[in-house]
């Protein structure tokens, strides 16, 4: 049924990863309510939500600078996207 | 902890089912076709982030990109300004409300391809009224076929003519909702028509114009059907904006594996600017 989709391993791994962090932040919105709001280095107001999006959106950008300006293989921006991950959970 | 009733989630749910239908799941597609390459028949051959590196250093890609960016620039400078001037001359009462509204409205009501066709006859320079009059009156050579200029003015033109309405009936909208106790105050101040402007009206105006630019971004940066319809891309490549490059590679050439990989680095334009366009219009609400 879904072989029209093209499905592959690492992609599906992508969108669990996905899936699962927004399953994450529901449950830690239910847990803990108010999405944990603060102000962060960059001036913005943002609740965990926001952190991940701008964790997402930004790594899909390292990787596709990397592309563009380096080639393959990827492994320096996995690093670098997993350390703004960090960075954005932690300060942003 | 208090407890929330959050029963009203459920009512979302049938939109969640829809976006999911007609959004989420062709976008999943998208992301598995990027890293694969297809002959037909269903069957894929993996690719790796192959293609991603292949359209980022595109030449092609590039100057797609690049004449996307110029004409959203160029519609943006022009409509929002226009739109705003419009709105603030249209009167605030009385009979011609409803025929400043109404005629505004009505280029917007005029479905994408017609209008390509529309301005396609319009500007053919022997038979079209505005080519016609342009080749044979005023002595201007005017072919939108031929000379790549005379292509941009038409889609900029075409692209004004049926989207500053919006800009109009959202800045007007904004306008309206003014109490008129500011403009007394303003009176009493003695303050200039431009104080009014800078102080009163367009703080006012400030959330629905952020509206409507981010509208006319993504719309113009999504644009295909009209310059599609009008220019299909030429003369040679010159009005080839990335939507009609995008369909180019993937019905055209049925390269879907890299028109995939194209489009999902589009969506990533289109989501950066749009966010951080929001993200700064509206950070001094928040703090």
């Amino acid at each position: 049924m879904l072989s029209w989709m093209a499905w592959t391993w690492p992609t599906a791994l992508v969108f669990i990863g996905i899936f699962s962090a927004i399953g994450v932040l529901t449950f830690l919105e239910i847990r803990q309510p108010g999405g944990d709001e603060r102000k962060g280095v960059l001036g913005l107001t943002t609740t965990r939500g926001d952190r991940l999006f701008i964790a997402l959106l930004g790594t899909s950008y390292i990787f596709l600078a990397w592309l563009g300006l380096v080639g393959q293989p990827v492994w320096w921006p996995l690093f670098i996207s997993i350390g703004w991950g960090v960075f954005c959970f932690w300060k942003v | 902890m208090k407890t929330e009733n959050n029963k009203g989630w459920f009512f979302v749910l049938p939109v969640l089912i829809l976006v999911a239908f007609n959004a989420l799941i062709p976008m999943m597609t998208v992301v598995n076709y990027s890293v694969q390459e297809t002959f037909g028949d269903n069957v894929f051959f993996w690719q790796g982030l192959d293609w991603f590196e292949q359209i980022l250093r595109s030449d092609r890609f590039h100057a797609a990109l690049g004449r996307q960016f110029l004409f959203t620039f160029l519609i943006l400078i022009i409509e929002i300004p226009l739109g705003i001037a419009i709105a603030l001359a249209m009167p605030r009462k009385g009979f011609w409300v409803p025929v400043c509204l109404v005629t505004m409205a009505l280029p917007m009501l005029i479905p994408w391809n017609v209008v390509g066709a529309m301005w396609n006859i319009f500007t053919l320079p022997d038979i079209g009224l505005l080519g016609y009059f342009f080749n044979h009156v005023l002595g201007i050579e005017y072919n939108m076929t031929q000379s790549p200029l005379a292509a941009w003015m038409t889609i900029v033109t075409m692209d004004v003519w049926h989207w500053t309405s919006l800009v109009v009936l959202l800045a007007y909208a904004g306008l309206v909702s003014i109490p008129d106790a500011y403009y007394q105050a303003a009176k009493i101040d003695g303050a200039s028509n431009w104080s009014v402007f800078r102080y009163i009206q367009l703080p006012k105006m400030k959330n629905v114009l952020t509206i409507a630019i981010l509208l006319r971004f993504m719309d113009s940066f999504n644009i295909y059907t009209e310059p599609f319809v009008l220019t299909g891309g030429g003369p040679g490549n010159s009005t080839t904006l990335l939507s009609i490059d995008l369909v180019k590679i993937a019905l055209g050439q049925f390269d879907l594996g890299p028109a995939a990989a194209m489009s999902l680095i589009y969506f990533a334009i289109t989501l950066l600017v749009s966010w951080l366009f929001y993200t700064l219009m509206t950070k001094d609400d928040l703090n």
